[in-house]
């Protein structure tokens, strides 16, 4: 219950740190207009990982629940899923979490005797990094669904004409 | 500008088929892949690139102005989609036409020559060929950064350049190379000939029969016609581009319109934009060759995005002036379409919003009012033409639910679908949901907050890439054009119940006629109570 106390008391750094390791997963140039840039519409990259960064320590600090962490997980991933990374580097963002609550009140949880407590909140951590493989591989996924789907519908009326669209898997090419 | 370009499946297109190159005569056709170490460039390439900067230089003034004048000031840096959604700082426009003003310092400017690196300056070499594979085709030549430089400097323009010249060494792409071949050889992309065209169109006139009851009977390669009718091929075979194509067929048979469809100028889209200013040339001749066959009037453009920049931009320069061909007048209003005194093609929605403000359609907006619809500014149509009122008008007119994504992201300052000028390839998903990002993020925040669930657009590429970007980005959201909304208000002569929509979906603003009381009720009894 207390290392949560200590967790409150300092969000914002604890989340300002942790914004800044996700951002320097990006080449300088970059990283220095995904912090600077405000506006949604014109950093909406920046805008989703200030966003969400804060969704997600809201969690880690209520404990973590799939269904609820999903969606904000998603917003991040879902954007890094389709940039140049690997899924590691994709995914490194929730680990670094770690990290950097260590680097923040590392100190007053050794003098609180806190260690325990944070224990805990690590393995709630890493089951967070579960979920985000999740997450990640259905992005992945779906890419691929899309790719397909593109490329029927590019030549409907062609396929369809042949009668070889297949619409839904499972079901009769249409006219069969 | 050290780091090197890795080319890994997803963020790089497939190259040119040797056979598409000769089918158009392009230099140095052969077999070849990206991801070779070898790419098989002519054996004196740096002396083609060399002669091709310097010829180009002369050629036009603009490409020699915006190798010289950038101070880097940084003002377009962050207005890129492809940087915004990639995080990859040399898509920053000031970057990306570094690439090439690099080699231009380092290879024409004395003090480059001789300080090299020191005057910002670098040598050609084949690493430099490669890079600019990578990053030219990392640019839809969507012109958002130019509207942001105080110096008016287009990377689009820098960027047309550098494929021109990468296409003289037989460096082009797949998607565009092989439309370009099919587009020469039998007048659209996908190389369908006149008779599969035709059935297609055929195929097409069923579905309105069966879901509007109405049976049109247009013409193909009539002699005589009025008006001939452009529009990209892919409206007539791609969905949901046919459901436009659909709405074309209805308002023309709604107002009486005397024209035609060419099987031979089948294609309004021009991938030869994408190759070089000759190739564009060659294709557009063909729209204007066949209104001369036909002897037709003038010329009626449909939803197509590059297609108008070409006729607005270049037309006049590379082919024009079409003087067989008349000023064009709205048959149906008198109107003159005096923006079009050169180009003598006149866009779909400007003749559309013509016959709506004359009050020439009969409309029933309500049929729309299951969709909330946005509408996507294409930015050849935006930028490329100031097209901007025209379609908004329209759909205020036919939808009732009309809103506009956030001001920063629409008109002139229009983000990108990210896949346009030829990059809507099917292995390049990855690279253009990366700059489609900003396009989708915007119309995640109307369809959130306003409900909106159909992203409306005037251009048939658009209609092809967004689908799978809103999958990604926004689910549950359509899309459609600007004539598909049109043809669902359209209250036909002789229509039936209109109990289905063109997408031959159950109608969800379907009201049955009130005048039909007796028969109402006894389907009302059939359904039971409601
Ligand atoms: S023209 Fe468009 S895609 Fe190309 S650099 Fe400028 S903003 Fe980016
Ligand atoms: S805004 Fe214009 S002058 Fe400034 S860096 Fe970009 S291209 Fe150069």
């Amino acid at each position: 219950m207390k290392l949560k106390t200590l967790l409150a008391k300092h969000k914002s750094a604890i989340v300002k740190q942790w914004i800044n390791s996700i951002v320097e997963t990006y080449p300088s140039e970059t990283a220095k207009f995904l912090k600077s840039k405000k506006d949604q519409f014109s950093n909406p990259v920046g805008h989703t990982i200030m966003a969400e960064t804060n969704n997600l320590f809201e969690q880690v600090m209520e404990g973590i629940d799939r269904e609820k962490v999903t969606p904000f997980l998603d917003r991040l991933i879902r954007v890094r899923a389709i940039q140049d990374f690997t899924p590691s580097q994709a995914l490194s963002f929730v680990f670094s979490l770690k990290y950097v609550i260590r680097r923040v009140v590392g100190s007053e949880i050794d003098t609180e005797a806190l260690d325990q407590e944070l224990v805990d909140l690590e393995a709630s951590i890493d089951y967070m990094a579960l979920v985000a493989f999740d997450v990640f591989m259905g992005c992945r996924e779906q890419l691929y669904d899309l790719k397909v789907k593109e490329i029927h519908s590019n030549a409907y009326s062609l396929l369809r004409r042949a009668k070889i669209l297949v619409e839904q898997p499972g079901e009769e090419p249409e006219n069969a | 500008m050290d780091t090197k370009p890795e080319f890994k499946p997803g963020n790089y297109l497939y190259a040119a088929k040797a056979s598409a190159l000769e089918t158009v005569g392009l230099p140095n056709p052969r077999d070849w892949n990206p991801t070779d170490d070898d790419w098989k460039l002519p054996a004196d390439w740096k002396g083609v690139v060399r002669e091709g900067i310097a010829q180009r230089l002369e050629r036009f003034r603009t490409f020699k102005l915006f190798m010289d004048i950038c101070v880097r000031c940084g003002a377009c840096a962050d207005k890129c989609h492809f940087f915004i959604g990639s995080g990859d700082p040399k898509n920053m426009p000031v970057l990306r036409a570094e690439l090439i003003r690099s080699i231009y310092r380092g290879e024409f400017k004395t003090a480059g020559k001789i300080l090299g690196r020191l005057a910002g300056g670098r040598k050609l070499t084949e690493e430099v060929i490669k890079e600019w594979f990578y990053y030219f085709f990392q640019c839809t030549e969507c012109r958002r950064c130019s509207v942001f430089c105080p110096y008016g400097i287009d990377t689009a323009e820098i960027t047309i350049i550098a494929r021109e010249i990468i296409n003289l060494l037989g460096c082009n792409i797949d998607w565009i190379a092989s439309p370009v071949a099919n587009c020469f050889m039998t007048g659209n992309h996908l190389g369908l000939k006149p008779h599969t065209f035709k059935e297609n169109a055929e195929y097409l006139l069923d579905d309105i029969e069966e879901y509007v009851g109405v049976k049109i009977e247009p013409s193909f390669n009539r002699k005589g016609a009025e008006i001939l009718f452009v529009t990209p091929s892919g409206d007539i075979f791609a969905e949901p581009g046919i459901f436009t194509f659909m709405g074309y067929l209805m308002l023309f048979e709604h107002i009486g319109l005397d024209y035609t469809w060419s099987t031979y100028a089948s294609e309004g889209g021009n991938f030869g934009f994408f190759t070089s200013h000759e190739m564009m040339k060659r294709l557009n001749a063909k729209m204007y060759a066949e209104a001369e066959r036909l002897g037709v009037k003038w010329i009626l453009g449909g939803e197509c995005g590059h297609m108008w920049r070409v006729v607005h931009q270049y037309m006049n320069t590379l082919n024009g002036p079409p003087d067989f061909l008349d000023q064009p007048v709205n048959p149906i209003t008198g109107t003159r379409f005096d923006n079009a005194a050169s180009t003598k093609m006149v866009h779909i929605s400007e003749f559309t919003a013509d016959l709506i403000k004359n009050n020439k359609l009969k409309l029933d907006p309500s049929q729309n009012d299951h969709y909330t619809v946005t509408f996507h500014d294409s930015c050849n149509t935006s930028r490329g033409m100031g097209l901007l009122e025209e379609p908004r008008y329209i759909i205020n007119n036919v939808c009732n639910n009309f809103v506009d994504m956030a001001p920063q992201t629409i008109r002139e300052n229009t983000f990108c679908c990210g896949s346009g000028s030829g990059l809507n390839a099917g292995e390049y998903l990855e690279m253009r949901l990366r700059g489609g990002l900003p396009r989708a993020n915007a119309v995640k925040r109307v369809a959130e907050d306003k409900g909106v669930n159909m992203l409306s657009c005037v251009c048939a590429i658009d209609r092809a890439v967004f689908p799978a970007l809103m999958d990604y980005w926004v689910p549950g959201t359509d899309v459609c054009g600007v004539t598909e909304l049109v043809a669902n208000a359209l209250v036909m002569e002789g229509q039936g119940e209109r109990e289905y929509n063109l997408r031959g979906e159950e109608n969800p603003s379907y009201v049955p006629p009130p005048e039909s009381e007796g028969e109402a009720e006894g389907e009302a009894g059939e359904e039971g109570e409601e």
